[in-house]
């Protein structure tokens, strides 16, 4: 017998006792938590999110969208940044006030490539308030997994209101699963050593965050 | 379980040795009080918490009811996304497929993103005696490995170790396995943290393959979720070629849905955040996005055992928090090591018995490691009842029973060493049942007692080694109570 078959007969042999018409799945579950915590307006919970985003240590920056080129060039002079990842659907104009050296994450390019990139710009599939997270789904606009992994400065784009949900369960409604998932709640840390926390240890050490609200609001 | 190990004593003795260690005992008690003030706190914010843990336990009680169904399921969806599932029965067999899966691409060394599974079954030690270099690259599973250690903690397995004892090992260790650790390294967990980053990204850099384990598995989507804070796991997870995952086949939820449960619970009971730095997800593979090549190894190794018994199966639920862990009384002062498992505290005293059988010293100690006190249970995000298990395992160690062992149905002999403790309850339930010999034997205790020894002698021994005798009173209650009437006639 194969091992498939061993370990499933005997998780049968081991359910005996469980009546075969047991209650379904949709019975069996009660789902009387809540879907928010809280009743917030939509600006609040944008505020909410900026404040969740700034205690675990993401620099937040907010501004309207035709002044984000100048904020993104400015976050990368000030940095010193000499070059950036950009996605290949990154909206072009975003980095056309920036002077920095825009590198594409082409097939050919290895990860010692991407190491010796000092910043990395992206937009995000959306933002968790409650928690103050930000999800990257591996859209064109938010390009492979690597590129804000390895460079040591990330700064993500998050369009609000459209992009922020409130809480963890409307995140999944929104989020395919299919599509690789990245969820970043402020910088790399670790609470490894003496439980006192680190920011800082293997991913980007600082995390920037751009809240962008659409010119026309 | 894990041949790290083989030879522990039982957990009395280890206890014993434990909590004589100033060190240990300061770490600890510094490190579970901070988290347990924090832990309240996040799980405060939320107000629907018995709700939520109510739907966690559910979720997982109704997944594992139907194992077989979802399991078979995971399989499809798994395929389906292009992984290919594997079956282990137990640890050996685990071993060998994954050291057969980096032997087939070629490369004699893999990264490893911390996992409670791939320590269970010894992984590291197999892919050395084969040859294969295994780096954990978790932070405190680099502090245990270059310090020739054994983790303590579920969460923090480094825990019991102070920034000055992590320096040292640093300093010493880190050239034998790569980039050494910078001159005149301090013990500030800064530059602790960024010795390690210096160290571990060469290894990520070079890596062609990634172990890892899965906090979740989701059966309709056949998504895998990992759950970290330090970023390594996401460089295992996305740099190498090949990622191997192996998992227990009790990781399962049902739906993507149930995911919105437990990404609230397991970061709030556990680091006692509102969500931990980094969550990563696959579904199979993702054309030129991450590892081409996705191997899932599906591992029993004693799950399914632990399922066959209705009242310990709820320990199946766990969703290695380490809750319980910060918050045991027996746990503070004993430490992890003592309880001779990769999984210690209140969760491994009942994990471990079942996952190995009860037929060694240690295991068959590990039942009595907890004082009963519940604290666990209150903590738990699955609300696992560990003193109701804790019990239920006691009278099997001590009366013996039917219980399953690599799926055999088998009648446990009463363990050894209770032989006494059988003896006594027989001896005190013949004397309740014959007041006279009851009174006349108090009264005899009473008028001895000067000369009682301060421990038991004989089969005794063992019980008064780990507790103080309590004294005896000078006059039986029952000659108290008709002497003074009830307490009522002070005068005599």
């Amino acid at each position: 017998m194969n091992s498939r078959d061993l370990i499933l007969g005997r998780v049968r042999r081991a359910l005996a006792d469980v009546p075969r018409d047991d209650t379904p799945y949709e019975q069996a579950v009660d789902r009387d938590y809540l879907r928010e915590h809280g009743n917030r307006s939509v600006e609040e919970t944008v505020e909410l999110l900026a404040e969740n985003l700034a205690d675990y240590r993401a620099i937040v920056h907010r501004c309207p969208a035709d002044e984000l080129p100048a904020l993104l060039a400015g976050i990368l002079a000030a940095r010193g940044s000499a070059s950036v990842l950009v996605p290949p659907g990154l909206p072009p104009e975003w980095l056309s006030a920036a002077d920095t050296a825009q590198v594409e994450d082409r097939a050919v390019s290895t990860v010692y490539d991407l190491d010796g990139v000092d910043s990395v710009v992206t937009a995000c599939a959306l933002a968790v308030a409650e928690t103050g997270t930000i999800v990257l789904d591996g859209g064109p606009d938010q390009g492979r997994r690597r590129i804000t992994l390895v460079p040591d400065h990330h700064i993500c784009v998050v369009r609000v209101p459209d992009q922020v949900v409130s809480s963890v369960p409307q995140a999944f409604e929104r989020l395919d699963p299919a599509r690789p998932l990245t969820w970043i709640s402020g910088p790399s840390a670790t609470s490894d050593i003496e439980l006192d926390r680190v920011e800082g240890v293997h991913g980007p050490r600082t995390l920037e965050v751009v809240l962008v609200s659409a010119a026309d609001r | 379980m894990s041949g790290t190990f083989v030879g522990m004593p039982a957990f009395p003795k280890a206890a014993h040795e434990a909590v004589n260690n100033q060190t240990l005992r300061g770490n600890l008690r510094h490190a579970t009080h901070t988290i347990r003030g924090k832990r309240e706190k996040a799980v405060a914010e939320l107000a629907d918490w018995a709700e939520l843990r109510e739907a966690g336990k559910r979720i997982k009680d109704h997944t594992l009811r139907h194992l077989d169904r979802y399991l078979v399921q995971l399989e499809e969806s798994v395929t389906a996304a292009g992984g290919i599932v594997h079956w282990a029965a137990d640890a050996d067999e685990a071993n060998r497929i994954v050291i057969d899966l980096v032997r087939m691409t070629g490369e004699s060394e893999v990264v490893k993103v911390k996992s409670m599974a791939t320590q269970e079954i010894g992984l590291n030690e197999a892919l050395e005696a084969e040859g294969i270099a295994a780096y954990e690259t978790d932070l405190a599973e680099l502090i245990v490995q270059l310090g020739k250690d054994r983790p303590s903690h579920i969460l923090v397995p480094a825990i019991h170790r102070n920034r000055g004892e992590i320096r040292d090992i640093f300093a010493r260790e880190m050239s034998e396995w790569g980039r050494p650790a910078p001159e005149g390294l301090t013990d500030t967990p800064a530059e602790l943290a960024e010795a390690a980053r210096l160290h571990l990204r060469e290894k990520f850099l070079r890596a062609k393959v990634g172990v890892s384990g899965a906090n979740f598995m989701v059966a309709d989507t056949g998504t895998l979720v990992v759950v970290e804070s330090e970023g390594n796991g996401r460089m295992c997870l996305t740099l190498p070629e090949t990622l191997i995952s192996v998992v227990g086949i009790e990781k399962i939820v049902p739906t993507w849905r149930d995911l919105e449960v437990f990404l609230q619970t397991l970061p709030r009971s556990s680091t006692a955040e509102r969500m931990n730095p980094y969550t990563s997800t696959w579904t199979g593979t993702t054309d030129g996005d991450g590892p081409q090549t996705f191997h899932l190894v599906l591992i029993d190794n004693g799950r399914t055992d632990t399922l066959a018994d209705e009242v310990g199966r709820q320990a199946l639920r766990c969703i290695r928090c380490s809750a319980c862990l910060n918050v045991c009384p027996v746990y503070e002062r004993a430490g992890g090591h003592a309880y001779g498992s990769v999984y210690p505290g209140p969760i491994g005293a009942i994990l471990s018995p079942q996952l190995r059988g009860i037929a060694s010293e240690i295991d068959a100690s590990l039942p009595y490691a907890s004082s009963l006190c519940g604290a666990c249970y209150e903590v738990c995000p699955v609300a696992i009842d560990i003193p109701e298990v804790l019990v239920h395992l006691r009278e099997r160690v001590v009366e013996g029973g039917p219980v399953t062992r690599e799926g055999n149905k088998v009648v446990l002999k009463p363990a050894k060493g209770h032989a006494a403790e059988r003896a006594a309850m027989r001896a005190a339930r013949w004397a309740f049942s014959h007041p006279g010999a009851l009174r006349t034997g108090q009264r005899l205790a009473s008028r001895t007692r000067r000369f009682h020894p301060r421990t038991l002698p004989g089969p005794g021994k063992a019980w008064s080694a780990t507790r103080d005798l309590p004294p005896v009173p000078a006059e039986p209650f029952r000659d108290w109570w008709q002497r003074t009437d009830g307490g009522k006639d002070t005068t005599k």
